[in-house]
């Protein structure tokens, strides 16, 4: 496995968004220019047939990353690598495009409220010109709705004929609707009611057996992430602070950002334990906090961790980034 | 807790939405209290009718939606049939109101302590400068640092956490009875949501304010609630004590609902799904509005729509335990 291209591969990725003001306020109040750093210097990569999460509060970068990984948005920094080939390189070449696809968060804002579903599933085929006549297009819809769990007659309806959960079926169709190998799911159970996320979450497991598909999965949902990957990335403003293989991070959490996290979701076993909030809120990425951004909420900082910003260092089957654990001073706590 | 007088009662609520083809009832034949000090989560899917339920008791109903049969009584007196002008002054004083969104119950346009000392001189015996002295102390108390300097602030200088606070003081500082929170956490990150629940839970017990809890996240029910109603098509599927109710549920749908929570202590191969979705206003069916998804179906649920019945230690909407009921 070690020897294998990865199916992706985020080498040092950076995406930062100019907030200046305009430039003539700026040359009166004699300011610079700012710089929001979403993405600040990410470095992951995902084997071909599992899946990847991304964890973390909002604002924290996960979707600019999920972005930046099909090309949506161009790197300031660093490179996407998929296929063993640089994003950048590869752009415009549809063979590319076609091997990946996205899910987005919202059914009902992704599909096109006038188009039937039958037309929104084909466009992709259609457009890389995956078959040649209308009746094998037909096939292939058909086939493909039955895939996700609809009836092929459900194409000749539209959007708003469906529910929450059936539309995000009809966005997992048309995503695989190109034969893709890798997905980036940006989200794509949180505007579900939960036992409908059940069935999409278990649709998105079976496809990928059956498929061998490659998966990166944003969400910020912990219990949501549990279920579906092999290895799992925690963010905090911008960086991974954390990325570990799914049961070592969770039997194991070792970032104390990760241990907030998992301490801060409510107990549905009700042991009636107090749980200890972790105090404080997600700095503005315009502005961070120096050395590493979390330490103004961390249990543990010290003043090497306002001084200077750690960087991954390995932690048992983990990366982290963290000088508490790298000084072992964790276990104390 | 079942012996102490209910604060809030609501009767057989009936709540239909006039269209043009034809009537859609949203709240058929609701029924349940609150008792002082007591919290009650209200859960179910988008659609179910907890949001209509909430917005029914604080008399905000949607137009053309209106209480069509039953009754509303807050400590023993009808409020569901006062006029515009008399409900206006039971809002806030009696009975306050948490929205989802921190943004949209704030005017952008008033600094938070004055909409702090309005909230508080319109509702209490009290001048300007007292109010304002009380406000600084609710913005402490809910857990905004530097209270004295905030409170001049406007909302959009708050971020959303710290907006939702400024929410839950303004629902607070006429120091209500009843408080009405319609997904107080959803719009939050969950180290916030988690600061918010704490505080909830913390003024509920030391105020004893009694809340109506409605969500769709069983983890913050499960943390905050004494007793959960697990709503369900626009009626109540199943009510008890949230321990019964999440760890033993008795309606085949919220035992459904509870299985299909992903589990953060471990990983299953295959997650517990209900199939299909809830059934649309416009086509509730016949009998039990379950029955089409339910495991346990059988001929009387396609015929008869069943009522609360006790159902072990829970109440449950559910034939299979009418032999149960009768023995009693």
């Amino acid at each position: 496995m070690a020897d294998a291209v990865p199916m992706f591969e985020a080498r040092d990725l950076a995406r930062y968004f100019d907030v200046s003001r305009p430039a003539l306020q700026r040359l009166i109040s004699g300011e610079g220019r700012r710089l929001l750093r979403a993405v600040d210097g990410v470095t992951f990569a995902i084997p071909k047939g599992t899946t990847l999460s991304l964890v973390g509060e909002s604002g924290c970068g996960k979707s600019t990353v999920a972005r930046l990984s099909v090309g949506l948005y161009e790197p300031s920094v660093g490179e996407a690598v998929f296929d063993g080939r640089d994003l950048a390189e590869a752009r415009g070449m549809a063979d590319q495009r076609r091997r990946m696809q996205m899910i987005f968060q919202d059914p009902y804002a992704s599909l096109n409220p006038r188009w039937r579903v039958a037309d929104i599933i084909a466009e992709p085929i259609r457009a890389f010109g995956l078959v040649t006549t209308r009746s094998e297009q037909a096939n292939r819809v058909a086939e493909l709705l039955t895939q996700v769990g609809l009836s092929p007659l459900d194409g000749q309806k539209f959007p708003h004929e469906f529910s929450g959960g059936q539309r995000q079926r009809i966005s997992i169709a048309r995503a695989l609707s190109s034969n893709p190998e890798f997905l980036v799911c940006d989200e794509p159970t949180s505007a579900l009611d939960v036992s409908v996320q059940a069935q999409i979450l278990n649709l998105m497991k079976e496809l990928q057996q059956r498929l061998g598909l490659t998966y990166l999965f944003i969400s910020h949902n912990l219990a949501v992430v549990r279920q579906v990957s092999d290895r799992i990335g925690v963010m905090y403003l911008g960086r991974l602070v954390e990325l570990a293989p799914a049961e070592s991070l969770f039997e194991r959490p070792r970032h104390p950002y990760t241990r907030a996290l998992m301490e801060a979701i409510p107990d549905l076993d009700m042991t009636g334990r107090e749980r200890i909030p972790v105090a404080g809120e997600v700095p503005s990425p315009i502005d961070p906090p120096t050395g590493c951004a979390f330490h103004p909420r961390c249990p543990l900082a010290n003043d090497r961790c306002k001084r200077e910003r750690p960087e991954m260092e390995v932690a048992g089957d983990a990366l982290v980034a963290c000088h508490a654990v790298e000084e072992g001073r964790d276990m104390a706590a | 807790m079942s012996n102490a007088v209910p604060l809030l009662q609501v009767k057989n609520l009936r709540v239909e939405f006039p269209t043009r083809r034809g009537t859609l009832v949203a709240l058929d034949d609701v029924s349940f209290q609150i008792a002082p000090g007591e919290v009650l989560g209200v859960v179910g899917e988008s659609g179910a009718g907890k949001s209509m339920t909430g917005a029914a008791i604080i008399g905000l109903l949607e137009p053309p939606g209106r209480i069509a049969k039953g009754e509303i009584l807050l400590d023993g007196r009808r409020i569901d049939n006062l006029r515009y002008e008399q409900m206006r002054r039971i809002r806030g004083k009696e009975i306050g109101a948490i929205f989802q969104d921190p943004l949209t119950t704030l005017n952008p346009l008033y600094t938070v302590g004055r909409q702090l000392v309005e909230t508080m001189t319109t509702h209490l015996p009290i001048n300007p400068a007292e109010a304002r002295k009380r406000a600084i102390g609710w913005l402490e108390m809910v857990g905004i640092p530097a209270a004295a300097q905030r409170i001049d602030s406007y909302p959009h200088e708050f971020s959303g956490g710290m907006r939702q606070r400024v929410v839950i003081a303004l629902a607070l500082c006429a120091e209500p009875r009843l408080i009405v929170a319609d997904e107080p956490t959803t719009a939050l990150d969950v180290s916030i949501q988690a600061q918010v629940i704490a505080l909830l839970k913390r003024l509920a017990r030391e105020k004893g304010t009694a809340m109506m809890l409605v969500t769709h996240d069983m983890g913050v029910i499960a943390e905050t609630a004494d007793r959960v109603a697990v709503m369900y098509a626009g009626r109540i599927a199943e009510i008890g004590p949230v321990r019964e109710v999440v760890k033993h549920a008795n309606h085949p749908y919220s035992a459904g609902l509870m299985a299909s929570i992903p589990p953060l202590d471990r990983r299953v191969e295959r997650l517990a799904q209900i199939d299909g979705a809830m059934p649309r206003l416009s086509a509730i069916p016949k009998g039990c509005a379950y029955n089409p998804r339910c495991p346990r179906v059988f001929d009387k649920c396609r015929e008869v729509r069943p009522d609360l019945m006790p159902a072990g230690t829970t109440e449950a909407a559910c034939w299979l335990y009418e032999t149960e009921a009768a023995r009693g």
